[in-house]
């Protein structure tokens, strides 16, 4: 993968939000905490590049704006915007997030990722394979793919 | 009031289950999933309750997809991630329940997504990511050998089913399309191709005669295509005299998400649905629309059937109303239809 060089040499780099503020409200445990897009934005946004040495908030590739959350019908979607319409990497990315995703919430979670509409050559193709759960699945029995998720993950998933 | 009634949770599989399936006389269910084990289930005499009665494993070094009873009971096939499919036989082994892996099928490229055994018991068709199916002959001698390899499809190949009286193999795919494959002068041809789903068609089911197919898509539509024989009185036409299957139905507007899996029992004619939200539906065709127009009416649904997506449903082929399903959430469970 990184002998073929670095796609985007110089990408565009975006501040990183402030950590999310913990409210008494939340704290309470007697209170019901529905999961919200702010908590998806911070189950991703440490998800590492493939290829940079950054993360995904930093390129600008998830953004809060662009999470739908439904709790109660337990629905979740993020639309992801790679670096550059060509990336080779934005299966990976999408899949990373996916995992991500499936790792961390209940099991009752129905998640969807996309490529944010008009960002990428092959958005359509990319976007079927991962809405693909049995392709997914045996992509994940691949050791060397599931090595290379990981990796992407070590951050998000501490 | 239309009911499906849970009759039974069974527990036993680690990870997502993808397959059920029935023993011709109806009496053994079989299941296999993402831990690699094929289950027997059956009655236990003394409780009636159902019970796993023997668990197959060994087989396989990855995920198994789908399994099934040869049309003689004695045999099981079972298709897996890892590239081949297993043919499981009861005769070489002392034990009432236990069966012996005693050929493996080679050949396809990556994942075997289906395996299914004609109704006459001479072939076996699989399916595969590598976009073809092939075609198995059933030696008496229990050999295996490939009668063909066809590679019609552009893109993964989900599912294959057999008509249920002839040597005619439908197949799903990826591609969005179901083609059908029959032997013509000892050659295996694609003679009709089903373009009309949006998306990823998952499953598809025949009905008890065989003129009619039911599919059920990624694009949240179950769709009903008819076969019309050259000189149908019609008009629908027809080339190199071979019958065209017409989609005249489409089932829109129900499903909110993926449908995995359909089933069409051949005792009732009731058509159940598994898909990604969880539920199981049961349908009909209403018996006073046009043949040519069939309107599929909802009987019922159960929201919640299982806790994750449904992978697959099938209907007892002995008992009426009687049906199976098994979902990501690690269960099999049993359902009475009462109408």
């Amino acid at each position: 993968m990184t002998s073929k060089g670095i796609e985007n040499v110089n990408p565009q780099l975006f501040t990183k939000k402030t950590k999310r503020e913990i409210t008494s409200e939340e704290e309470d445990e007697s209170v019901e905490d529905p999961i919200d897009e702010r908590e998806i934005f911070d189950l991703l946004r440490d998800i590492n590049d493939p290829e940079h040495p950054m993360s995904l908030e930093e390129l600008n590739v998830v953004q809060i704006t662009n999470i739908e959350v439904d709790d109660k019908k337990s629905s979740v979607k993020v639309f992801y915007t790679p670096t550059i319409p060509h990336c080779s990497m934005a299966t990976l990315i999408g899949l990373s997030i996916k995992v991500c995703l499936l790792r961390s919430l209940p099991p009752r979670f129905k998640v969807e990722v996309n490529i944010s509409p008009g960002s990428h050559a092959s958005e359509e193709a990319v976007n079927k394979q991962l809405a693909d759960k049995e392709r997914v699945s045996a992509a994940l029995e691949n050791s060397n793919l599931l090595e290379v998720v990981n990796q992407c993950l070590v951050k998000s998933l501490e | 009031m239309a009911r499906l009634d849970e009759l039974c949770k069974l527990p036993g599989h680690q990870g997502i289950v993808w397959n059920v399936g029935w023993n011709q006389e109806g009496n053994i269910l079989v299941s296999c999933g993402e831990d690699k084990t094929i289950r027997l289930w059956g009655r236990n005499v003394n409780s009636n309750d159902w019970v796993c009665r023997s668990i197959l494993s060994d087989g396989h070094q990855r995920t198994i997809r789908s399994v099934s009873f040869s049309p003689c009971n004695k045999l099981i096939a079972s298709a897996s991630f890892d590239g081949t499919c297993c043919i499981w036989d009861k005769s070489t082994s002392t034990e009432g329940n236990q069966y012996e892996c005693t050929a493996t099928l080679e050949g396809h490229e990556n994942e075997v997504k289906c395996v299914a055994w004609s109704a006459s018991g001479s072939f076996l068709a699989t399916c595969s990511r590598d976009k073809s199916v092939w075609i198995w002959e059933v030696g008496e001698d229990g050999e295996f050998e490939c009668a063909a390899v066809l590679s019609a499809h552009t893109q993964d190949v989900k599912k294959v089913v057999w008509h249920p009286h002839q040597d005619i193999v439908a197949s799903a795919s990826y591609d969005n399309t179901v083609k059908m494959f029959c032997e013509e002068d000892d050659d295996w041809i694609c003679f009709a191709t089903l373009k009309s789903h949006e998306s990823t068609v998952w499953s598809l089911a025949f009905d008890s005669t065989g003129k009619l197919l039911a599919t059920c898509s990624d694009d949240r539509t179950i769709k009903i295509w008819k076969e019309y024989l050259p000189g149908n009185e019609f008009g629908v036409a027809t080339s190199d005299n071979m019958p065209t299957w017409k989609c005249v139905c489409t089932l829109s507007g129900v499903h909110p998400r993926a449908i995995y899996d359909i089933s069409w029992c051949h005792q009732t004619g009731l058509l159940a649905t598994a898909s990604g939200d969880d539920a199981i539906r049961i349908f009909r065709i209403d018996p006073e629309s046009d043949p040519n127009a069939p309107i599929l009416e909802q009987l019922t649904i159960v929201p919640r059937a299982h806790e994750q997506d449904v992978n697959s449903v099938v209907w007892n082929p002995c008992i009426p109303g009687l049906l199976a399903s098994c979902s990501d959430d690690m269960h099999v469970k049993l359902w009475q239809f009462k109408g």
